[in-house]
This record gives structure tokens, sequence and C-alpha cells, in this order.
């Protein structure tokens, strides 16, 4: 569906030049939803707007669906653009307009005669449950409606494609949630491509097919979401994986526990998909004879299973703490051993 | 007992001069309105980063509008007079002052225009970008409509200068208010003409200023 080839972008300045994108390829299958996570600086935002052409590539090529992106112009690029729509972070709704007309806007330019106009922006007022909204000026409006109304905006022109430009960053965690669903059932009922970028791993784990990590213009890693939150090879990934597996405070509230850690070890265990719903647990310690304390767990799903940690310390016979640990390891489930750094 | 107050006062002539001052006023507004306008896109599109960036055009709008902004509009109506003359065929009479009030206003709201402009929020012009709409539409669609309360209140504030202006476009022949309070209240140490010639340019530029501030008020829904 989207394809990208060797594609660069520097941004020269009088002082120096910046590599925002450094000779990338990136393909991204139709109907999937496809996540790009980075810190800022890391050149996601002109990542995605290469893809819509906001941003002309220095070197490269772009292609959405049958087009080459790179090499259109004028009316044939403004024709593409309507397949290929845009949310953004800070919503960038017309302040002057009412929601309808706000959704109507890309109608309009589009050319769509009016009464085509009124029924579609009232099938998308429904679709994304604004409905008795729609004659409010965005002033009036709260963080999480507007980005709905900029969703309904966005699919005004039945687009291929949606681009999310840090869509849920500017929205507290429930409005997050709820925009997430809205996304992934537009994903599934439409069959939309969506393309999003973040630097929130709860995103990418509650919504993405697969996800890419971006780390000064290129791709670290990528690959099935679940893959690269059961085996993160870099230093970058296992950062954003911990965002969500590992809570800031868990390690304070366990430090106490390793120093004594020589009789009793501390292990953090990690299953993946079917395993995170087997209880593995309960076997363990009937089987290997130890005592397990359970110190925190969490169990995540992702579009393609659930991935879950615990954190348990193990007390029993040095042979038998042995044998529960080889019993984790046949049982699929990844055991490390934590141990006192201090 | 208002002739009391005011023993010297015409009213019939001062009513006359009243229109002709809103006369003056209301079409120098409309053509400030429209030229300033388009000085004030010209202005904003051409500054860089903009759609038609381009030094030259940018720097000699700019230079243009700071000449005319610059001269003090005394000066201006007597600098006009030829170039009145030669399209008006006369200096006298309101009409004769329109050419110099719209020379001298329209380059002040141009630059009220431009500022306006560059309060539109470059994501909402972004936005309009990634729908495909082009140039002529989000000027006529964003640009315009985003930045109405700004270019409302800036022609009303326009619009009360031109006022004053016109008074002094009197005291060279064109009429109105200024005349009035100059010949007949000055010249002829009438101080009641002068003063209930100040009291009518007062309300002329109450009514515009609630008529400008209302119409903000009512298209600014932020």
């Amino acid at each position: 569906m989207i394809a990208l080839r060797q594609l660069s972008k520097i941004f020269r300045t009088p002082t120096q030049n910046i590599t925002a994108v450094d000779t990338m390829d990136l393909t991204i299958q139709e109907g999937e939803i496809f996540g790009v996570i980075g810190y800022s600086g890391a050149g996601k935002s002109t990542l995605i707007r290469l893809l819509n052409m906001l941003e002309k590539p220095t070197s490269g090529q772009v292609s959405v669906g049958d087009k080459n992106m790179s090499e259109l112009s004028g009316r044939e690029l403004r024709k593409a653009r309507q397949e290929i729509s845009m949310i953004f972070q800070h919503f960038n709704l017309l302040w002057s307009r009412t929601v309808k007309q706000n959704i109507a806007f890309p109608l309009e330019i589009a050319g769509v005669p009016r009464e085509e106009r009124n029924q579609r922006v009232n099938e998308l007022i429904e679709l994304v449950g604004l409905s008795g909204r729609g004659e409010a000026y965005p002033s009036q409006l709260s963080g999480g409606q507007k980005q709905r109304v900029g969703i309904a905006r966005a699919l005004a022109n039945n687009p291929s494609v949606l681009l999310c430009d840090e869509a849920t960053s500017a929205l507290d965690p429930k409005t997050t949630d709820a925009i997430l669903d809205l996304l992934t059932s537009i994903n599934k009922q439409l069959g939309i491509t969506i393309v999003l970028i973040t630097h929130e791993m709860h995103v990418i784990r509650k919504i993405c097919h697969r996800v890419a990590v971006m780390e000064e213009g290129r791709i670290v890693e990528q690959g099935q979401v679940l893959d690269v939150f059961r085996n993160p090879k870099e230093e970058m990934t296992k950062e954003f994986v911990k965002q969500i597996t590992e809570p800031e405070e868990t390690m304070e509230a366990i430090e106490e526990l390793l120093k004594d850690s020589k009789e009793a070890p501390v292990v953090k265990l990690m299953f993946v998909g079917e395993d995170a719903e087997q209880p593995v647990m309960t076997e363990l310690i009937r089987t290997c004879g130890v005592s397990v304390n359970i110190l925190q767990g969490k169990l995540s799903k992702t579009q393609h299973g659930s991935y879950g940690t615990l954190f348990v310390q193990l007390q029993g016979e040095p042979e038998n703490v042995e044998a529960a640990l080889r019993f984790l390891e046949d049982h699929r489930v990844e055991a490390e051993v934590l141990k006192d750094d201090k | 007992m208002i002739n009391d107050v005011f023993p010297n006062v015409n009213w019939d002539s001062m009513w006359e001069a009243s229109l002709e001052t809103v006369y003056m006023s209301l079409i120098a507004v409309a053509m400030t309105f429209v030229l300033g306008l388009i000085l004030g896109l010209l202005l904003y599109l051409t500054d860089k980063g903009n759609f038609w960036a381009n030094k030259p055009v940018h720097a000699v709008t700019a230079a243009i509008v700071n000449i005319f902004r610059s001269i003090p509009f005394i000066i201006l109506l007597i600098l006009l007079i030829p170039f009145t003359n030669l399209l008006l065929g006369t200096m006298l009479g309101p009409s004769a002052a329109l050419p110099a009030l719209i020379t001298g206003a329209a380059p002040f709201y141009a630059r009220l225009v431009e500022i306006g402009l560059r309060e539109v929020d470059k994501g909402v012009i972004e936005a309009a970008q990634s729908m495909g709409a082009g140039q002529g539409s989000i000027i006529m669609k964003v640009l315009l409509p985003e930045s109405m309360p700004a270019l409302v209140s800036g022609i009303t504030v326009t619009g009360i200068t031109l006022v004053s202006y016109t008074a002094m476009a009197g005291a060279i022949g064109a009429g109105g208010l200024g005349d009035l309070a100059y010949r007949e209240g000055f010249q002829r140490t009438q101080p009641d003409v002068t003063f209930a010639a100040t009291v009518a340019v007062l309300i002329i530029v109450f009514i515009f200023q609630t008529i400008g501030d209302w119409i903000t008020y009512k298209i600014d829904k932020r």
C-alpha cells in the first residue's frame, strides 16, 4: 500500500544540515495499523509529512497505492491527497466553522454538491459519535470531541490511508483510549490503512499491528507489535517497551527485596501470547515445592494477543528454586533473575 | 434653549456637513477595506515561508506601505492634489478627498491585515493542504474567514482614523465637519460652531466603533 524507497529529507540551514529522515526503506501493508514510535526529534513528524508530500523529499521515492507521490505536482497531487487524510495533535479545526461545516470542508474542496455533502456530514457525525453537536463551534468542545471532528473530517472523502500525527498526545488517558477505540473500529469497519506516529508505547500496544522504532531519522527496529514486545533488540526499543511492562515504581519497590536475593531470588517473568492466559504459576507451586511471593504483575493486550510481566520472589530449598526456573523455561515463559546492582 | 448654547450654529449646514463627512468616511472605508486587504494579503503571502514567498516583491510592497504610512496626512493631501485633479477634474468637494483618504489609510490597514493573517494557525493551513486544497481555496476558505475578527476590528480602527482624516481634508476644501469647524468656527471666531462640529464627529466615531465591535463580537467564535 505504502512503500518508501531510499527516502531522505535533509533540512538545510545556513549553519548546518539536519537529516530528519535518512535513506529509509519501509513497506506498509494495506489495511494494517502501522505505528512509528520515537522520541521528539527522531524525525517521525517529517516522515509522516513525507507520505502526503507536505514535505518534499530530498531524495528517494514515496508511493501510496499505485501513485508515485514524489512525482506528482499541482492538481494531481491535490487529487491524490484526498485519498490520504490526516489528523493532528492539535486538531487543526477551523474555529470559524461549526462542527458540520468543519466536516464539510474537505467535501467542499473536492467539489461535492451541497445535497450530497449534507448527507455525508450527517453520516460522519453519527460514525464518530457526535450526534447533536453538529451546530457547536470547536471552542465549545472538549479535546476528545475536537479530535472526533478531526477524524470525521479526515474520513469525509473516503480516503484509503489515514495519517495520525500524535493524534492522542494532547488528550488525557481516558479520552486517548476512547479515540484509539474509534480508530480501531474505523480500521476494521472501513478497512482504512492507518499510519500513526507517537511517543507513547501505550498507543502502539493498544491498536497497532506492526511497529517501527525510529531514532535519528532511521528505523532501528520493526516488526509485529507482540514480537517487538517479547524480544526487543535495540536499547531504544527496550526503553519504550519498559514504558508498558515496568511501571517506574516497580524497581524502587523491589529494591529492598533484592538485598537478600541470594537465598530468595527475585524473578521477572514474561508471558507472551496464549501462555499469558494459562495458569502457569499454580502449576509451578504444585510441582516444584517452592513458595512464590508475588510482588507485581501486569497484563497488556495487543492486537495480536496478550503480553504479561510478573515480578515474583521464589522461596524454598536451592534445588527446588533451580527446578522452578527450569520449569518456567520449559513452559515458554521467559525468566530473568534480577540482581542487586548496588 | 439649544439656540442659546449654540447661537451661531446653522443646523441645516451642520447636518449637511455631517452627511458629507459620513459619505467621505464610508466610501473611503469601503475602498480601504478592499485595497488594504489586497495589499495585506500580498504582504503576507510574499513573506518568507508562505505561498508566494518572494523577497523582492515583499520588500517593494513593504517599502510602499511604509512610505505612505509615514507621510503626515495633511502633507499627503497637498502632494496628491495634482493626481486628484487628473483623476476627478477637480480638487474641491467630498469626492475629491477620496484619493488622498484611501492612499493614506490603505497602507495602514494593510499592516493590520498582515498582522491578522499571521495570527492564523499554520496547522490549520497545513490541514487544508493535507485535504488537497489549492491556494485559492486556502485564501478564501481558511485565511480570510479565520482572520475575520481581526480584519473587522482593524477596519474599525482604520475607519475612525479616516473620520479624523476627513476633517483635515476639509481644511483644503473637501467640505464636511472639519471644513465647517475651520471656516465657520475658527475663521469667524464662533467657538460654538467648532464645539457642535466636534460633538457631531464624536457621535459618528461612536457609531462606527459600536457597529465594528458588534460585528467583531458576532463573528468571533474562538
